[in-house]
């Protein structure tokens, strides 16, 4: 298996790691059986999410996609980040292997279910901006 | 330049059970095979016949590793699992003239034995996969429990790959050999590492592979005893007693012969010296909270340390061992390119989250003590780090009210 310069970087040096302790909204996806957990924090100004933190129980292509989707939405409008793909996180990390591509899809979901939480928080039901961003693509998920 | 300190980045390679360097000695046995003696064996004139006679000689090296009683006991093949399937297989299509059409494994083989056995249940066998304790251990009455009138072939490793469990080989051969069923061992992580005679040990076939000693990766053998009539595997040439067609590839096991022959010599003088960085390696790495030993304390491979650490996945270790010059391994499902942790873990009990966090250390004797040191150096640091970042061991700690040292 071969991971592009962009994900090692990524995995080496992962950007915003950590917590927002008076975060606006925390999402969490994945679980431990499947072998990945993200949990993202974010800071939300007006409109605009002016912070980003996140965790990562999981394997070199899961931090990497965190870390790279939390660059991504840093700075950006709800309305933005709630359109980043897991497609553009795969493509700004210069591409992922095929048994990776399952990383990006949590990491896309992991914001998702951050900014679920900030509009449950604000007492507006997320489901209309979100959807419902399941947990896990795996098959132990789905037995 | 004067003044300046080079500080060069270390390698520390601890992967030997995945593969090995290839010796300065098998090399150099191989060298002239490719641009001066690179005749045919199979032709007349006397570049062909040395070529063969080297491949003879090599056999003979294979067969007295393994303390086989004859030199065409032994059959080149591709590597361990090509010998893993011809053995399987072939002893399936004795077992199926005579009507036998059950076989015995265990379910922590190596999926060369494992796909084969799922192979042959469509082909309509019947295989018994027995469960191992949780150190990975197997006992000689649980086979004995498991063979019937129609068991064509009992087929258990010598050592498991992951974990370094050695199986009671002896005491299973034996069980076999009162039985009269066919025992094969896939002994690809023993040989080399523990003192093997398939006479002795009532062994009817048994796989190896070159690159685990030292020899070049895309050469093994398959010892199979007279008087077991194995099938053909290739048709089209009568090297290797008709059974495997194709030119020999004689340089690969001109290296072989000469990788096992080393590999053998003193084999208690190097697991002393093995086994006691090995011992370090576990003693110290499980001083680092939430970490538990997989397989067994004493039956276990001399270079092989294999620790689960709560918390962390295990790719991403190995990428932060990468990073610092140490090659390792793991059972996660990452490394395995499927979702799901490895077999070996989930057989002794492991729960997946468990699993998924393994490191696989294994050691040779080309490692040295300053080798053990710097991974003891590296090694609680990275799980920190990783932990610090990691949303379940997080959890872990609040759960079950452990005190999270990676925030003092």
């Amino acid at each position: 298996m071969i991971y592009s310069e962009k994900v090692m970087d990524h995995f080496a040096n992962p950007r915003n790691v950590g917590e927002i302790e008076d975060a606006d909204g925390v999402g969490e996806v994945g679980n431990a059986k499947c072998g990945d957990i993200m949990k993202m924090y974010i800071k939300v100004d007006g409109d605009v999410i002016s912070d980003v933190k996140f965790k990562t129980f999981g394997c070199g292509a899961a931090v990497a996609t965190s870390s790279i989707a939390t660059e991504m939405i840093k700075g950006k409008k709800i309305s933005e980040a709630l359109k980043l793909t897991n497609k553009a996180v795969v493509e700004a990390l210069e591409g992922l292997p095929p048994v990776k591509i399952h990383c990006s899809v949590l990491a896309e979901q992991a914001i998702k279910a951050a900014i679920a939480d900030y509009y449950t928080r604000q007492g507006i039901d997320p489901t209309p901006f979100v959807g419902h961003p399941t947990d896990c693509d795996c098959d132990h998920c789905h037995e | 330049m004067k003044g300046m300190i080079y500080l060069e980045k270390r390698f520390v390679y601890a992967d030997n059970s995945a593969t090995t360097r290839v010796s300065e000695n098998a090399l150099k046995a191989a060298l002239p095979y490719f641009t001066q003696n690179y005749g045919n064996p199979s032709s007349i004139y006397s570049l062909g016949m040395d070529a063969a006679k080297a491949v003879l000689a090599a056999r003979q090296q294979v067969a007295n590793a393994l303390g086989a009683a004859k030199v065409n006991e032994v059959y080149f093949t591709s590597g361990g699992s090509e010998a893993d399937n011809w053995a399987i297989r072939g002893a399936a299509e004795i077992g199926a003239k005579k009507g036998k059409k059950h076989i015995i494994t265990t379910v922590f083989e190596h999926h060369a034995v494992l796909h084969t056995c799922e192979y042959l249940e469509k082909q309509g066998f019947e295989v018994t996969y027995l469960p191992v304790d949780d150190k990975g251990l197997i006992t000689a009455e649980q086979v004995e429990n498991a063979i019937r009138e129609d068991t064509c072939l009992v087929t258990i490793m010598f050592a498991n790959n992951e974990i370094g469990t050695i199986l009671p080989i002896p005491e299973i051969g034996k069980v076999c050999k009162a039985h009269n069923v066919l025992f094969h061992t896939d002994a690809v992580q023993a040989v080399g590492h523990i003192d093997i005679n398939v006479k002795d040990m009532n062994i009817d076939m048994l796989s190896l592979s070159g690159h685990k000693i030292h020899a070049p990766k895309g050469i093994g053998a398959l010892y199979c005893r007279t008087g077991v009539n194995l099938p053909n595997l290739i048709y089209g040439g009568a090297q290797e007693r008709n059974k495997r067609a194709g030119t020999e590839n004689v340089p690969s096991i001109v290296a072989l012969g000469t990788a096992i022959t080393d590999a053998v010599t003193d084999i208690e003088e190097k697991n002393a010296k093995i086994s006691q960085m090995r011992d370090k390696l576990i003693e110290r790495i499980l001083k680092i909270p939430q970490t538990r030993l997989n397989g067994d304390a004493e039956r276990r491979l001399a270079g092989n340390v294999n620790i689960s650490v709560r918390g962390i996945e295990g790719e991403s270790l190995l990428l932060t061992l990468d990073l610092k010059g140490i090659a390792a391994s793991s059972g996660s499902a990452c490394t395995s390119g499927s979702l799901d942790p490895s077999h070996v873990l989930l057989a002794i009990g492991l729960p997946h989250e468990v699993a998924h966090g393994s490191l696989r250390l294994s050691i040779s004797e080309e490692n040295t003590d300053e080798d053990v040191d710097y991974i003891l150096e590296v090694l609680p640091e990275i799980v920190k780090k990783l932990r610090k970042m990691s949303p379940l061991w997080e959890r872990i700690c609040r759960t079950e009210g452990i005190h999270d040292y990676t925030l003092d």
